[in-house]
């Protein structure tokens, strides 16, 4: 057993808990990213509000939060509870993103870069929370300004000693206006930037979160805000250090380190922890798999690939080998995922095309080409004996599929269920199968994106190549499932198996009614 | 599952993750001092000796340079590092040797030191020594000292006045 198994277990358990409470479309570790950006949205808006109250000038600042958290509690007050509260919940929400990533794997190989963008946006967020706590200018703002400029002295071609300024008489209101201008301007800037670069090799990006969990999240802020509104210390003064202060532990963690290592010492355990995190893609290296390549003489291209590529992976471009269509596709394969959605979407990809050649479609990948998923799937419908016999179309990512054969269940498994050409579907049906059971990963929750996304749309006819109307829907059982439900695949299938049994007895008896009748 | 029963186990796991952001954001305590501690900082910056005097340079060294650039004394930039140390009722809190920034180590000295003390009477001293052609302290400051629980007392410098006061 690998070390992240027992970390995976763990994630999948909990998403399964949320699952029953919040169902896949709301479950919010399926749409954690989203919600950190439900909270972003918070943090600006209450922000926004707290910035005309606020007076940005040394005496002046402390004044005016007290001002807003007491005379104004019923509006800015609670809105100053809703920023801090929303800022911390966008921690736990990204650090949680972060060990969803990382035990579910999904930081190695083609995500390296989604990944290592990662790390430092974290770190902004996080100095973005520091300088809130500056501004507030009371004993706790002055504990943070204090430690951070020391750790700003400590390093190297920093002349000059900006802790000193928070000791003696030495601070003025240009301070405060530098201060509030990167809190308001200078840091989300970066931010923003850093969350384009972030998913920058995404497509289809989604970053408002599913309107019943924004309420449900926003409805629990207001509630704690009310319960326990968000409140000063003392204001600063330089000639007193508070015994006790209730540090908030999401933003101000490193400085407690400072009691046992200097300045520098803490850079350094930061900063090698930073690294770490950033090299682990490569801890060890994961070898990507071959990208997609396009065959243009059976391209026509219509574009579905591209539309379809949950990693903006396929351009279009004007047609380069003379056929009589407009446009051709082309594989960028640093962006390729090896996905294979692009297969399903091609409508070459068509196993009842070339019957007696060898199958080439528009866009394949190099290490399972469709001519080789056509074959497995003859071999498992040869193999097929015995009533209600079925194929178990399934996804490398969601289910092990091993000791599931049997004389009745053959299995045919691809890189994602959106790899599945539609028509696929219909050829086991056609040739022999009376079933075909297809497993993916839960709903919302696709390994690479939105394979399962687009199948679904595929079957109802919403996106193209769709599943045709011949293919009898009562012959085909969709389960979405992950690793912790291997034992509920031995009764769905079961289920399933029995099913069909009705189903292929009813169609005996229906026969045999016919032929009696002539 | 009944509507209910679905919008209370989401209530409940709100309520898990809201006292999750309510408890290490307002209510873990952090204890930056002992009981009855005090804190001492040390705090300022100084220009040190130079570590040469200016030389006057010979004929033959100014015939060396190009016409443009024979100055009759050379003056090296290069201060003095500051070593200083602070007692507390005669024993050592804290000793620190800095050497002046810049390139060419010819900037001021910067100091920032806090140490944590009991609160109560103490007699300090500090002295410093801010030239390496100097033994011993070039300056030093003593004096006897009320501290409460909480305070920080500031120990600064300036030459220009004396040397080492407190704030």
């Amino acid at each position: 057993m690998s070390f992240i198994n027992p970390l995976k277990h763990a994630y999948l358990a909990m998403e399964a808990w949320l699952n029953i409470a919040f169902g896949s479309e709301w479950n919010p570790l399926y749409n954690i990213g989203r919600l950190s950006f439900f909270f972003f949205w918070v943090v600006l808006v209450s922000g926004l509000y707290l910035f005309i109250f606020f007076d940005t000038s040394l005496t002046g600042a402390y004044k005016s939060v007290e001002y807003m958290t007491n005379e104004q509690w019923y509006a800015a007050g609670v809105m100053r509870s809703l920023h801090r509260y929303a800022s911390d919940a966008a921690i736990i929400t990204i650090l949680l993103h972060m060990f969803r990533e990382f035990a579910l794997g999904r930081y190695k190989s083609f995500r390296w870069f989604s990944w290592v963008t990662g790390v430092p946006t974290l770190w902004i967020v996080v100095t973005l929370g520091i300088t809130g706590y500056w501004l507030v200018w009371d004993e706790l703002a002055l504990y943070v300004a204090m430690l951070s400029s020391q750790l700003i002295d400590s390093l190297p071609l920093i002349s000059g000693s900006m802790a000193r300024n928070f000791v003696g008489d030495q601070m003025s209101d240009r301070f405060f206006t530098l201060l509030a201008f990167l809190h308001l301007l200078g840091q989300p800037l970066f931010l923003i930037f850093a969350l384009w670069l972030h998913v920058k090799r995404l497509s289809f990006v989604k970053i408002h979160a599913p309107k019943g969990l924004a309420i449900g999240s926003f409805i629990a802020l207001l509630a704690l805000s009310l319960a326990s509104p968000a409140v000063s210390y003392k204001a600063a003064d330089a000639a007193q250090v508070p015994a006790v202060l209730n540090l908030d532990w999401f933003y101000l963690n490193v400085y407690p380190l400072m009691d046992t290592f200097t300045a520098g010492q803490t850079w350094v355990i930061t900063l090698s922890i930073t690294v770490l995190l950033m090299l682990l893609p490569w801890l060890p290296p994961k070898k990507r798999q071959p990208a997609a390549v396009v065959h243009l003489d059976h391209c026509n291209g219509c574009e579905q690939c591209a539309e379809d590529c949950p990693y903006d992976a396929i351009t279009v471009q004007a047609r380069t080998d003379g056929a009589k269509f407009d446009h051709e596709v082309k594989v960028n394969p640093d962006l390729c995922a090896s996905c294979g959605i692009c297969v399903g979407s091609c409508p070459s990809s068509n196993p009842f095309r070339q019957k007696n050649k060898e199958l080439v479609t528009g866009i394949d990948m190099p290490q399972m080409p469709i001519n080789d998923i056509r074959n497995q799937m003859n071999k498992a419908i040869s193999k097929l004996q015995g009533t209600s016999k079925i194929i178990v179309l399934g996804c490398d990512n969601a289910l092990k599929f091993s000791g599931l054969e049997s004389s009745n269940v053959q299995v045919v498994t691809l890189f994602c269920i959106g790899m599945m050409p539609t028509t696929l579907v219909e050829y086991a049906l056609s040739n022999g199968a009376d079933g075909v059971f297809i497993t993916g990963c839960r709903t919302n929750d696709c390994f690479y994106r939105y394979g399962n996304v687009w199948m679904d749309e595929r079957f109802d006819g919403e996106r193209q190549p769709i599943l045709r109307r011949r293919a009898e829907r009562s012959r085909i059982k969709v389960f979405r499932a992950s690793a912790m439900d291997a034992s509920s695949l031995q009764k769905e299938l079961s289920a399933f198996h029995w099913h069909l049994d009705i189903l292929n007895n009813t169609k005996v008896k229906e026969t045999a009614r016919e032929n009696s009748n002539d | 599952m009944t509507k209910i029963l679905r919008y209370s186990l989401q209530a409940f796991n709100y309520a898990i993750f809201m006292l999750v952001v309510w408890y290490f954001s307002f209510n873990l305590p952090y204890h930056q001092l002992e009981e009855n501690e005090a804190v001492v900082t040390l705090s300022f910056t100084h220009a040190t000796k130079l570590r040469e005097a200016c030389r006057k340079l010979s004929q033959k060294e100014l015939m060396k340079l190009a016409p443009n650039m024979r100055l009759p004394t050379d003056c090296p930039r290069a201060r003095s590092p500051m070593t200083l140390e602070l007692y507390l009722d005669k024993k050592l809190l804290t000793k620190a040797t800095v050497e002046p920034t810049g390139f060419h180590k010819d900037q001021g000295v910067n100091l920032f030191k806090r140490v944590k003390v009991q609160a109560g009477e103490h007699s300090l001293r500090v002295w410093m020594n801010d030239d390496v052609n100097i033994e011993g302290p070039t300056y030093s400051y003593e004096k006897n000292i009320v501290l409460k629980p909480e305070q920080q007392l500031l120990i600064d410098f300036n030459s220009g006045s004396g040397g080492f006061f407190v704030n």
